[in-house]
């Protein structure tokens, strides 16, 4: 077994071997170089059908046309493509704009962004398990709402929202809807056929494809409309200019290729391995998980081990490839925001840890991590003062902290 | 986030661990910190007649810097008086770490917590408690 082991998915998937190999016949001489938008030989001609090959694999995972799919730098430009290209385009219908306060920093930057230029933002609080309801949209629905923008799966804590039951909302109102899909394609079922959604971000790193390419989905039928927020060229049908880069095009297409026809028998093997894992942790004393424990994808457990401080757990966790908190947030000291948007106390808050498996864990892995995490876990509660308090029966919620 | 070998040798093996009965005449105990901040700091020391500190015990929930800030204090104040352990100043202990500037304030900590442990046994035997800018 190789150290540290990576129970990292969340942040980032290595690149699926097969991926990689298609990935490196794009690049030289002898490979598949040319520009796709060179239409007067050979080489353009090749590199075009690549990429139309790639689209519409990505397309096919989320049961969608392969016109309605632009490529992207990644999940980050296509959520402020489409939030910022809808808000603009939109705009003369009204400027309200609703999200919530979980949402990933893409989403959540880009619409204080927008209330710089003068939008208004509502920030919906999810519940204590970490979804927000879909009647809690409806109540934000204005009449001049003209965006609401969730995320399908939360990167910290897993949940999933449902987005069906939003998405019929949003086009009772024919409110525009954008749903970042970064953690759930490729780990669940996507039909944008059957679910109204307008607009979805996709990251290919997320599903074992490579950094720096992403897609966004735009709808067709009833049609979206994007003001574009890169100029150049005219690529993507003026949504997103820019040369396609056809080697992380074609990674992007035989990643989600891959995830759609192993979806199901990957799905099961994780869920098997975040089980074996929480078994083996679940009987110690004072440890939550995060969020709802049925509305959930597999690979992601956020866990709360009260007493002990998330950073010095990840130091004796050493062997352990985790992260604190967001992996976008970890290098601050301020606990997550995500967890205090659900309530978790910010005690509770610095005690957690973002655990997330994929598709190169095995069980020998989940094993040994979870021997290590008790280890840690009781090692620095011998060294807490929290925890004797605790043992003592005293109730921290009871004494006078003196904040510094 | 790259620790000093220092703060890692008193992460991995922390020096005077433990707990010492706070009501005892002889022992002085320090609580700083707060658990919504991420750190909270028991320090307890144990003194004798001539106000040498003769033992130290410590507890500390936080990251590696707060701990090894703590772990570290135990060991120089022993043998120290508490006029002595008194006058020990943060910057010794960042510096003595190699803390990094986001970790400064677990030696201020450190600092905190050896001050509340002389005021406490101070108070126990009645002496005079210098008066200190409430912080």
């Amino acid at each position: 077994m190789k150290l540290p082991i990576y129970l990292d998915y969340s942040a980032t998937c290595p690149v699926d071997p097969r991926v990689a190999k298609k990935m490196a016949d794009q690049l030289t001489m002898e490979g598949n170089f040319g520009n796709p938008a060179s239409r007067s030989h050979l080489f353009g001609w090749k590199a075009e059908e690549a990429v139309e090959d790639a689209r519409r694999h990505v397309a096919e995972l989320v049961n969608a046309d392969p016109r309605e799919i632009v490529w992207t730098s990644g999940a980050t430009e296509s959520d402020n493509l489409a939030i910022k290209g809808a808000a603009h385009f939109y705009q003369g219908k009204g400027k309200h704009i609703i999200t919530s306060k979980i949402e990933h920093k893409a989403v959540l930057d880009t619409c204080r962004q927008l209330e710089r230029e003068g939008f208004e933002v509502t920030y919906l609080n999810p519940r204590e398990d970490g979804i927000v309801y879909p009647e809690q949209v409806e109540e934000a629905m204005r009449d001049d709402t003209i965006v609401v923008s969730l995320m399908h799966v939360n990167n910290e804590i897993g949940v999933i929202n449902d987005i069906a039951a939003i998405g019929e909302l949003c086009r009772a109102r024919k409110v525009i809807f954008h749903v970042d899909a970064a953690q759930s394609a490729g780990r669940l079922p996507i039909d944008l056929a059957e679910m109204k959604v307008d607009l979805m971000s996709f990251s290919a790193h997320k599903m074992y494809g490579p950094k720096g390419i992403g897609a966004l989905y735009v709808r067709r039928k009833p049609r979206v409309r994007l003001e574009a927020q890169m100029h150049g060229g005219g690529h993507e049908r003026g949504m997103r200019s820019g040369t396609l880069a056809t080697h992380q095009i074609v990674g992007m297409g035989e990643a989600a290729r891959l995830v759609k026809e192993e979806m199901a028998a990957e799905s099961k093997r994780i869920l098997a391995l975040r089980d074996r894992f929480w078994d083996q942790i679940k009987d110690m004393e004072e440890v939550h998980v995060n969020g709802s424990w049925e509305q959930r994808v597999a690979g992601i457990l956020n866990v709360s081990f009260a007493f002990v401080e998330g950073e010095s757990l990840i130091m004796s966790l050493k062997d352990l490839a985790i992260s604190s908190g967001s992996a976008c947030t970890s290098a601050s000291l301020e606990p997550s925001y995500v967890l205090r948007a659900l309530g978790v106390n910010d005690e509770l808050a610095h005690s957690s840890l973002r655990f997330s498996f994929g598709r190169f864990t095995t069980e020998h892995e989940v094993d040994t991590a979870a021997a290590e995490v008790r280890k840690a876990v009781e090692k620095l509660r011998e060294l807490s003062p929290l925890w004797d308090m605790y043992k003592d029966g005293i109730d921290l919620n009871t004494i006078e902290w003196a904040a510094h | 986030m790259a620790y000093s070998d220092k703060v890692i040798d008193h992460y991995e093996h922390p020096r005077n661990v433990g707990r010492m009965d706070d009501k005892a005449e002889n022992v002085g105990t320090g609580m700083v910190g707060a658990p919504a901040c991420g750190d909270v700091m028991r320090l307890q020391i144990q003194v004798n007649d001539n106000g040498v500190i003769e033992d130290a015990k410590f507890k500390t929930y936080g990251c590696g810097s707060a701990i090894a800030s703590s772990s570290l204090l135990t060991e120089w104040v022993k043998g120290k008086t508490i006029d002595e352990a008194e006058q020990i100043k943060n910057t010794a202990i960042a510096e003595e770490l190699a803390l990094p500037p986001v970790k400064i304030h677990c030696s201020v900590l450190a600092e905190d917590a050896i001050k509340a442990a002389v005021r406490n046994i101070r108070e126990k035997r009645g002496e005079a408690v210098k008066e200190e800018a409430a912080e």
